[in-house]
């Protein structure tokens, strides 16, 4: 049985070309992300890793190449599909909504689930993220950088995902609040949830993740095992700066 | 007691303008456009209703509902057709589009019911006159309706837009578009809901307008449309409650520069309201000074 789930692939991405409009962005990548585990995407800015991610919750839709996830195809299937199928982005730059309150934003992270799991699926994020219990009421807009980063990951957990993804969590965040967010990543995989991870913290994302992909301008340069690549000269000269 | 009735029928036209301004600040909230053939969706409610009192037959309430699901109709097609091919365009492309929708709208309605001005049957809205402090201030029974029906309307819609699972994927919509597709809610069907909502309450304003001004022609709904967008950035364009107040002001200001300063210089006096509100805060009454934290 588990060795079934094993083999089969949560999400295959086969050979995406993106565009916005005349620029090529991604040009032909290929990588997949097996259930259990977390797989991060790194690279310099502008490799296309966000790009990447917003590809893959329909947000763009690739030009050629294909997305299968949970077996079935989705290439082109726009975002608002996406969510119902079991998937959620943790955008770039957060994006709550400020002017909703801290519980309203957690609901509306479980939009496409049925009213009824919105109670308890809030008591588990409340659990994990007791400082947005203590900030409920308050409006979004209103909380710290590190608070917001917390209330955009517990909203895209509401929906109960899949497969999570999470675009640049430590972005503009104080150290001491990185490692907080890490160690949240950390304990959510240890509670079995599948996360592909797009940072620019190289360092990070390596020691949290089992697997991990090199961009390199819109192509995969390298992949391997993250504790691998945490290792290996060239990805530490380029990215870990070391 | 003269100050106290022209304050009750600023009241009034208020009322209507901000039934109205609703349509614009929802639409500008959720579609960022300004439609400006709103205005023109109220005079077709208000000859659909002319039709159904006077062709049809048919009771004042049917008659009501009928201009509701109409205009509810057109202001979901109007979108679709022409404005959602320019979901990508620019803002001036969707604006000038919009202008042009108003002008067809005005000279469809030319074709259809002609250029002379229709009597709107007054007697669609049946309510019995108040008179208050001995009789000396009357209050015609449209303008109770009116007032009680802007009520409502405002009461519902914020509960609509802060309890509902809906009202709330509207908020979503209008704070980041992106950031509601990836929470699942259908972007596209939002927004047309938006158009029928507020096109459903055009046809209500327009029945309210005729029924207290009753001269119905194609152009009837410009001027009151353009003074309930007045009303809107009065307000904030894009906040509800701000609709509300900002018409209310409007009617109020236009009302008692009509009676107390000058009928030809009405207009003029709150377009200059306007001017001087937008000087000192440019978001308007009631808008948003929304600061983005990084």
């Amino acid at each position: 049985m588990s060795g079934k789930q094993q083999s089969e692939l949560l999400l295959e991405v086969s050979d995406i070309h993106v565009y916005y409009g005349a620029i090529h962005a991604i040009k032909g990548i290929s990588f997949d992300v097996r259930p259990g585990e977390i797989v991060a995407l790194i690279g310099a800015n502008g490799a296309g890793k966000s790009t990447t991610l917003n590809t893959i919750a329909g947000l763009l839709k690739p030009r050629s190449g294909s997305i299968r996830f949970k077996g079935e195809n989705v290439t082109g299937t726009p975002a608002s599909r996406m969510v119902f199928k079991g998937l959620a982005l943790c955008p770039e730059g957060r994006r709550i909504f400020q002017q909703m309150t801290v519980k309203e934003n957690l609901e509306m992270g479980a939009f496409s689930r049925p009213n009824t799991e919105i109670a308890s699926a809030m008591e588990d994020v409340f659990t994990r993220f007791p400082r947005l219990k203590e900030r409920e009421k308050q409006v979004a807009g209103t909380l710290s950088g590190g608070e917001q980063q917390m209330l955009a990951m517990g909203r895209a957990l509401m929906g109960k995902p899949d497969l999570l993804m999470l675009d640049e969590p430590s972005m503009g965040l104080a150290p001491i609040l990185v490692e907080q967010i890490f160690a949240i990543i950390g304990e959510l995989h240890a509670a079995g949830t599948t996360i592909l991870l797009v940072e620019q913290n190289a360092q990070m994302a390596l020691s949290v993740a089992d697997r991990a992909y090199v961009l390199e301008t819109g192509t995969i340069g390298m992949s391997g095992q993250a504790a691998e690549l945490l290792n290996d000269d060239a990805v530490r000269k380029a990215y870990l700066g070391h | 007691m003269a100050f106290l009735s022209s304050l009750v029928n600023g009241l009034s036209l208020g009322s209507i303008y901000a039934i109205i301004a609703l349509g614009y600040t929802m639409v500008y909230g959720i579609a960022k456009m300004l439609n400006f053939a709103h205005g023109d969706v109220i005079m077709v409610g208000a000859y659909i209703a002319f039709c159904g009192a006077q062709y049809w037959g048919l009771p004042p309430v049917l008659c009501v509902l009928c201009a509701m699901a109409v205009c509810t109709v057109l202001g979901v097609t109007i979108e679709r057709l022409a404005y959602r091919p320019l979901r990508q365009a620019t803002s001036l492309a969707v604006l000038i589009t919009a202008i042009g929708m108003s002008y067809l709208l005005q000279n469809l309605a030319l074709q259809i019911w002609g250029a002379n001005p229709k009597s709107f049957p007054t007697d669609l809205i049946a309510f019995p006159n108040l008179s208050l402090f001995s009789g000396q201030l009357k209050v015609s029974g449209v303008t109770v309706v009116t007032v009680l029906a802007n009520l409502v309307i405002m009461v519902a819609l914020t509960f609509f837009t802060g309890k509902t699972k809906m009202g709330k994927a509207m908020r979503c919509v209008s704070e980041d578009r992106g950031a509601a597709e990836l929470m699942g809610i259908n972007v596209n069907r939002t927004i047309s809901m938006t158009f029928a909502i507020g096109s459903a309450l055009a046809a209500i304003a327009g029945v309210l307008l005729c029924t207290a001004y009753p001269t119905l022609q194609p152009t009837t709904g410009s001027m009151p449309g353009i003074k309930a967008f007045t009303a809107a950035v009065f307000g904030g364009i894009g906040s509800i409650p701000g609709a509300m107040v900002g018409g209310l002001l409007l009617g109020i200001i236009e009302i008692l520069s009509r009676a107390y300063i000058s009928t030809e210089l009405a207009d003029a006096i709150v377009f200059a309201v306007l001017i001087v509100v937008l000087l000192v805060r440019p978001t308007g009454l009631l808008g948003k000074q929304v600061r983005e934290k990084v």
